[in-house]
């Protein structure tokens, strides 16, 4: 029998309606992930469900069904009961999902309070119960701690215990690893699965991510524009996506497999949903269109058990995996001179505590970095939040002071040239941000924010050059004259890229260009940022934690940790090959389509602080293979090829 | 946290010494002794000698800054800078032109400033939180829009109207309580509830606005959300999460004026003839009293300073993300 039955909610806020007609069921202990791409209705369904719509937000139609209640008809005092307590939710940011100013152990007694009447004493020795049952170590310090105390993976655990505070019978999750590292997205999925395991409790996932659905659903619905355009066993989904844009979706992830190809994009972009649309909602983008899919509306189409389809024309057989790996871009055949040279470059940020501020120690952000990157190469820095990717980024373009560094570019010294002489050199690098909401001056026309750098450096013939800029990145000359919130995600990101091209620079480096980016418009930004170093013969240095990114685009990594490079070497043999503990982990923490049956690696904690780095090699606490050796001196560099090193005691 | 403290109290001994100059500078330099004994004397009947007599009498009649005739120490202490500014630092501020001791002065007058201020202070941040959160509790409704458009109707009017329109209405027409004075002991609560009660009602529309501003931002963050989804009532959710939050901006807002309350106010004061420091000021500026107006800019800017440094160990009081780091 069915826990959750939704038979046509639709919802609208003002004349916008983000969900329309959507239906599914959710078993006893079953997972069902909604997927879809930002805007797409997801988010807007499940606050639905708990009637929490934003302000001026209602339903207008549609039923809900929970366990034989229909809970549209419920009154507020008896949906009370319901929301936190058989339903709960956690969601996307834990860092500003929790109050701030209550402690952790006061924020899940008032779950406590409310449906189990528990205060006191007892509802704290709950808390810590709960605390430890989501892994959360020494919880009865934990307990009386402040949110902003915990790491982002300890928050959105501590969530997650609210969440169960209530034993509730659906768990609501709203891209529940969103917001967080790989590695420690991993601990968390491990925790939800385990937990609906252990307490027969369904889930309603939603998520953009088609790994992580793949990892945790048993049952996948698609979204699209506000309606449910696909669902269907996990299995069956991923063997054989019926609707074209789900296909679409799968054939715009990065993969190694599509290197040298241009990947899938899907023109065009969702259609507005305020106002009335005929025929099939994704027909302006469908490759597959025909006259009909613009006249009607699709209705289900059933294809197989549990499998259905809102499409005229279902694509049926299986999804092609790609093709397989062409023989490589013959990597490094011939040495060049390399455009940049990086040699132990630090940068080291000073504590400053007591009356008179004086510094007790410093931030270790990036601690001994080397690099080197040739022309019309890529080399990718991987690493987490927090492992000073960024820093060693910003502070190669001598946009932060480095404490010390031997910075070469195109063989000329520039690691200590004072800023007036740098002049020239600031040409010849720039630097794509990974915001591109914040990155872009709102009150400047896109082609003012464009010509601004290339009067202060070029300083001739500005404005003609403007429309050729954008016309390089793929948007209409006649764009110059919008402002920045005219642009969606994926445009603001092409003006990024234009502006930092307007200076004809040779190296780019690219900060998380993508990461704030939906699957279909990063592929679009792939295509763009690949194009660009073919044609221009660009360096790029791409900061980035997205694996499948690096294998599409880069020829060499290098995986940062605390402030270090712990491996590099080229694309196939760092990750196909990786030695290091650390660079395993990460990628075995990363959610696979394509199903393996290896146990993958997984690691436990957090990044320790980078103030107080653990002694010996930084990685040892959280290190499989750890032994004495590790907590006494950090490893040297041990080469395994010309171009792959490891620092590690015991590489594998 | 101590070292803090102690670091905020010493940043603040600089700004004094500083306010003392600009002081010293704008009553003695811009406005010479002369200046200031020919405006008191009048234009009419002023003499060369008469103006000397007046300043000796008062001690203006020393160098300004450098006393070359005097022997050693003196070179600094006998003048007038020494005399008038750097005694301010020790809170001695000498006798007014009418030759009463200011410090005296100000120490009774600061009875009824107080008087007048805490009650409007504590009971305006009482109404206006009320009114903002009654506001946001029915948002995004008709409620809500004419409470914010009374709030800015409220707000557009002067608050000599509502002095004078209050002096009407409750003393002259309905005879409730005296239109102006004060008395001592218990006698002075009627002459209290028509200036503290006009100055909360003046006071509602501009702070409910905003505190209803800080309170709508707070709604919509994500963790009220988070709070609704465990199945709090509405209510709670306001007082217990929105409140406790939306209170770090307000009181840190407010804690900078607890100190100025000393000064009282020169308008309402004045009107409702209230023996206070903002009157005693008032009453020193028509009379041309440079001694008592010096001492009160130097106590005002000490004050505010001392605000200034509340509101930052306020911040560490309220906001755990402040004290625990």
């Amino acid at each position: 029998m069915s826990l959750l039955k939704v038979r046509d909610l639709s919802v609208a806020i003002g004349p916008v309606r983000p969900v329309q007609q959507v239906s599914f069921d959710i078993d006893e202990g079953e997972t069902f992930a909604l997927l879809g791409e930002s805007g797409c209705g997801k988010s807007m369904t499940a606050l639905a469900l708990m009637r929490l719509l934003p302000a001026g937000g209602r339903l207008t139609g549609g039923t809900v069904v929970f366990d034989g209640t229909s809970l549209r008809e419920l009154p507020e005092t008896g949906m009370r009961r319901v929301r936190g307590g058989r339903m709960a939710m956690i969601f996307q940011e834990p860092g500003t999902s929790l109050n701030p100013v209550m402690t952790v152990g006061a924020q899940i007694g008032e779950s406590l309070a409310l449906h189990h009447g528990m205060t006191g004493v007892a509802a704290r020795e709950r808390a810590e119960t709960l605390l430890a049952a989501v892994g959360i170590p020494d919880p009865a310090r934990r307990v009386d701690e402040f949110p902003f105390q915990l790491s982002g993976g300890m928050k959105q655990r501590a969530m997650i215990a609210m969440a169960l505070a209530g034993e509730p019978e659906l768990l609501i999750a709203d891209e529940p690893t969103t917001a967080l590292d790989v590695t420690i997205q991993a601990q968390v999925l491990d925790l939800l699965a385990e937990l609906k395991a252990a307490r027969r409790m369904a889930t309603l996932l939603i998520s953009h991510d088609l790994g992580v659905v793949a990892r945790m659903a048993d049952r996948v619905g698609i979204m699209y524009a506000g309606q449910l355009v696909e669902t269907a066993p996990r299995a069956d989904f991923y063997a054989r996506p019926a609707h074209p844009y789900a296909r679409r979706l799968f054939a715009a992830l990065p993969d190694v497999r599509l290197r040298g190809t241009a990947l899938a994009t899907i023109p065009g972009s969702v259609p507005s949903l305020d106002r009335p649309l005929c025929g099939c909602r994704f027909a302006p983008r469908c490759a597959e269109a025909r006259e009909i899919c613009r006249r009607e509306v699709p209705d289900w189409t059933f294809l197989a058990q549990g499998h259905a389809v809102r499409c005229h024309f279902p694509a049926t057989g299986a999804r092609s995996s790609g093709v397989p790996a062409p023989a490589g871009e013959s990597v490094a055949a011939e040495a060049p001179a390399p455009l940049l040279e990086v040699e132990e470059l630090r940068v080291h940020f000073p504590i400053r505590r007591g009356l008179f501020r004086r510094t007790v120690g410093h931030v270790r952000a990036v601690d001994g970095v080397s690099l080197r990157l040739v022309r019309g190469r890529t080399l990718a820095l991987v690493g987490e939040s927090g492992c000073g990717k960024t820093t060693a980024g910003k502070a190669v373009l001598r946009l932060l002071p480095a404490t010390s560094s031997f910075l070469r570019l195109d063989g000329q010294e520039i690691g200590d040239l004072p800023e007036s002489r740098l002049r020239p050199f600031r040409a010849r690098m720039q630097m794509v941000f990974q915001d591109p909401f914040g990155s872009l001056n709102p009150r400047l026309r896109v082609g003012e924010t464009i010509a601004e750098g290339l009067r202060a450096l070029k300083g001739r013939g500005a404005e003609a050059r403007v429309g050729e800029l954008l016309e390089a990145v793929g948007l209409p000359g006649a764009m110059a004259q919008r402002y920045p919130h005219e642009f969606s995600g994926g445009q603001r990101q092409r003006i990024a890229i234009a502006r930092a091209l307007a200076v004809e620079p040779e190296l780019l480096v690219c900060d998380e260009p993508t990461s704030a980016l939906d699957v279909s418009v990063q592929a679009q930004i792939l295509n763009l940022l690949r194009d660009l170093q073919k044609r221009l013969g660009l360096a790029y240095l791409f900061i980035t934690h997205n694996i499948a990114v690096v294998d599409f685009l880069a020829q060499e990594v290098a995986v940062m940790y605390l402030g270090r490079i712990v491996e590099r070497g080229s694309v196939d043999e760092v990750l196909r090959n990786p030695r290091h503990p650390y660079t395993q982990a990460l990628l075995a923490a990363v959610p696979a389509i394509e199903p393996s049956e290896v146990a993958p690696v997984r690691l436990a904690g957090d990044l320790p602080s980078p103030a107080a780095p653990p002694a010996g090699c930084h990685f040892h606490p959280r290190c499989p293979r750890a032994v004495d050796t590790c907590r006494a001196s950090y490893p040297g560099e041990t080469a395994f090829s010309a171009s792959h090193t490891v620092r590690c005691h015991f590489p594998g | 946290m101590l070292a803090y403290v102690v670091r905020r109290v010493l940043y603040a001994i600089p700004i004094l010494i500083g306010v003392n100059l600009i002081t010293f500078a704008l009553f003695f330099v811009v406005n010479s002794p002369d200046d200031m004994a020919r405006m008191q004397l009048g234009v009419k009947r002023v003499t060369p000698e008469a103006i000397q007599k007046w300043k000796a009498e008062r001690g203006y009649d020393k160098p300004l800054a450098w006393n070359a005739e005097a022997a050693g120490l003196a070179k600094v202490t006998d003048t007038i800078f020494f005399a008038k500014s750097v005694r301010m630092f020790a809170f001695d501020f000498g006798r007014a032109d009418d030759g009463r001791d200011i410090s005296r002065e100000i120490r009774t007058r600061m009875v009824p400033s107080l008087a007048v201020a805490v009650p409007v202070f504590i009971l305006g941040l009482y109404v206006s939180i009320s009114f903002a959160l009654l506001l946001v509790f029915f948002r995004a409704t008709y409620l809500d829009v004419g409470g914010v458009v009374l709030c800015v109707a409220m707000m557009s009017i002067s608050s000599l109207f509502y002095i004078i329109g209050g002096q009407w209405l409750v003393s002259k027409v309905w005879h409730l309580v005296p239109i102006s004075g004060y008395a001592g002991g218990l006698d002075a609560v009627k002459f209290l509830v028509l200036p503290v009660l006009i100055n909360v009602i003046a006071g509602i529309g501009s702070s409910a606005r905003l505190y209803r501003t800080l309170f709508l931002e707070e709604v919509n963050r994500d963790y009220v959300r988070t709070a609704m989804a465990k199945g709090l009532p509405e209510l709670t959710m306001l007082f217990r999460h929105v409140l406790r939050n939306a209170l770090i901006p307000i009181l840190t807002g407010v804690v900078v004026v607890i100190p100025l309350l000393f000064m009282g106010s020169l308008i309402t004061e004045s009107f409702f003839g209230i023996p206070g420091l903002g009157s005693y000021t008032i009453d020193a500026i028509n009379a041309q009293d440079f001694a008592v107006v010096r001492a009160m800019v130097f106590i005002g800017s000490c004050l505010y300073i001392l605000g200034l440094l509340l509101t930052d160990l306020s911040y560490t009081l309220v906001d755990p993300r402040v004290r625990l780091e």
